[in-house]
């Protein structure tokens, strides 16, 4: 009797954690079917190199480049934001601050992440590009600036909190040993733990840029919805993720070329991400229990 | 000037960078709400929470929004909680170490970098298409629990990790089987992490846009969701579709709309971080 209930309520167990493993197939079949059959239609030749992106217009045009343009130049801008500033704040959390500050401030800086996009969205659109056009006059209202600066905040506490943890996790040994031959906080942080504590950071770094390239709303909202092949950063542009949206809005039949390209793109976001997340995975499992 | 000076320059110097990198974020977060509050305060009335939606800004209402938020919260946890916990409990208390433990823990650390839009896209499929579901609040909420279930999963096996070996084989001792030990036992004495989780990511869920714009959610739904079957709209569409608006009416009302969305997160993320707190102090091993 209370063998077969153990054995039952396993296997029920057992099928919640088989879930996750048939979510990823699902999305890798999905986004496969479509984009094959999508690549019937149009040459993948075509989809690499074409530097048009028209799938909506009466002269079409199925070139990636301006899309992935796009997304890139927003993730630059977001990470030239986030890095320099998380960076400082891990820093200066893990070895500069009292345990107090320590602990109240962290757990404040993670509301930024907990904010949902589509207020950064609104942030971005109505409050940075108004104030941007102050010292731009003619940048226009949507642009990657905003919506990357912006984004940028949004990533801090990606970065922060994960290097915060990286560097807290350095062994006190290490610091001491620094401290003892007469090294500053600021020398003993750049010589010593921020090298010892590079896998963490780095792995920080990079799922703060696989979030930023995934990230929808707040390009969706304030970078405008025109493909365009350009680093300028006062045009409006669109990300991958603003052009499955833009379609999404609107009434797209099932089947048809425009339906399909919306997976086809999609396709292309989830192989960035897909290479970003193994990357920090293989870091992380490599690197790790370095020191114990 | 000596070596020794200088270098003690860098470091205060340094330490002022620092105070002001972490003060930057609280700042802008507060100019950001507080320019929000501005906006929006004086929309907030239980008019504005008891009307439809409309083509005029001070008749529009976000009635059907918070109502379609609300089904979505309590569907989405009904699909999530149990799924994610069982998971949970399964890779830390059963799963014997080896390439199949492997290869779970790989795909839902991969999950859980999967951008959102790309579960929207999979709900598309799946949920609308094969399973007929249309753009209903069912096929949104399963979108969202696929997309919470490896957070959920994750802090439910710290959690269980965090229950110390003893209590378990105590219970073992008494002759109690696996499953009575893992119930009465090392959930109870882990749900606090359990739930904190939960919650966290319900509160995610809650906010999130892209995939439910995806799977077919309305900006304009102009009547209030009596069954999971319905068609339905949630506070950050009716957000996204007024900031998307010309007239300056919407933008009051987005801000608004803004407002009351916020609070639910701060909210939700306020129970979390007490009930982390409050296990924290009660347990002691």
């Amino acid at each position: 009797m209370n063998k077969t209930r153990e054995y039952i309520i396993e296997r029920l167990l057992f099928l919640c954690a088989a879930i996750t493993v048939f979510t990823t197939i699902s999305i890798i079949l999905v986004l496969l079917v479509e984009a094959v059959g999508f690549f019937q239609e149009v040459s993948i030749i075509d989809f690499l190199t074409d530097k048009e992106w028209t799938p909506l217009f009466a002269d079409k045009h199925f070139g990636i480049l301006p899309l992935v343009c796009g997304t890139l130049l927003t993730t630059f801008i977001a990470i030239s934001v986030a890095l320099p500033i998380g960076l400082t704040i891990a820093i200066y959390l893990s070895e500069y601050a009292p345990k107090s500050f320590r602990k109240i401030f962290k757990p404040l800086l993670e509301v930024l992440a907990a904010v949902p996009t589509v207020v950064y969205g609104f942030f971005a659109l109505l409050v940075v590009s108004p104030f941007l056009q102050k010292f731009f006059p003619e940048m226009s209202g949507f642009n990657s600036l905003s919506a990357g600066i912006v984004m940028g905040i949004m990533i801090i506490p990606f970065i922060s909190s994960l290097s915060e943890d990286a560097l807290y996790a350095v062994p006190k040994s290490l610091r001491e040993a620094a401290y003892g031959m007469g090294s500053t906080r600021f020398q003993t942080a750049f010589k010593v733990t921020v090298p010892a504590a590079s896998s963490g950071i780095v792995v920080s770094i990079i799922l703060a840029l696989s979030r930023a390239i995934g990230e929808t709303m707040i390009v969706a909202i304030a970078a405008g919805q025109q493909p365009r092949l350009t680093l300028d950063p006062t045009v409006p542009i669109e990300t991958i993720t603003a052009y499955i949206v833009q379609v999404s809005m609107g009434d797209v039949p099932h089947g048809s070329l425009e339906y399909k390209t919306i997976f086809a793109a999609g396709i292309t976001l989830f192989v960035f991400t897909f290479i970003l997340n193994n990357i920090s995975f293989y870091i992380k499992k490599k690197y790790q229990e370095k020191y114990d | 000037m000596t070596n020794a000076t200088k270098n003690r320059l860098i470091d205060k110097t340094f330490l002022m960078f620092g105070i002001l990198a972490t003060l930057f974020g609280i700042v802008i977060l507060c100019i950001f709400i507080g320019n929000i509050f501005a906006d929006g305060i004086s929309r907030l009335s239980f008019d504005f929470l008891e009307s439809l939606p409309s083509r005029k800004p001070e008749k529009a209402g976000i009635l059907t929004a918070w109502t379609g938020t609300l089904w979505i919260l309590g569907l989405t946890t009904l699909v999530a909680f149990p799924l994610g916990v069982g998971a949970g409990i399964y890779l830390e208390e059963y799963a014997k170490k080896g390439w199949l433990s492997n290869i779970l823990e790989i795909n839902i650390a991969n999950l859980a970098g999967v951008p959102s839009i790309i579960y929207g896209l999979l709900g598309l499929e799946i949920f609308v298409r094969v399973m007929g579901l249309g753009g209903s609040l069912l096929a949104g909420s399963f979108t969202l629990s696929l997309l919470i279930l490896p957070i959920i999963i994750v802090s439910t096996r710290e959690a269980i990790k965090a229950v110390p070996k003893s209590i378990k084989e105590a219970a073992f001792a008494l002759g109690a089987t696996k499953w009575q030990a893992i119930w009465s036992q090392i959930l109870p004495a882990s749900m606090g992490g359990i739930l904190t989780g939960v919650i966290l990511s319900i509160s995610r869920a809650i906010g999130e846009t892209a995939p439910l714009i995806v799977v077919g959610a309305l900006a304009y739904v102009p009547f209030v969701a009596k069954s999971p079957m319905d068609e339905f709209t949630v506070l950050p569409i009716q957000i996204f579709n007024w900031v998307s608006r010309p007239q300056h009416g919407f933008i009051v009302n987005a801000a608004a709309a803004i407002l009351i969305l916020l609070s639910i997160t701060f909210v939700m993320n306020g129970i979390a971080v007490y009930l982390r707190n409050r296990w924290q102090k009660k347990v002691k091993w």
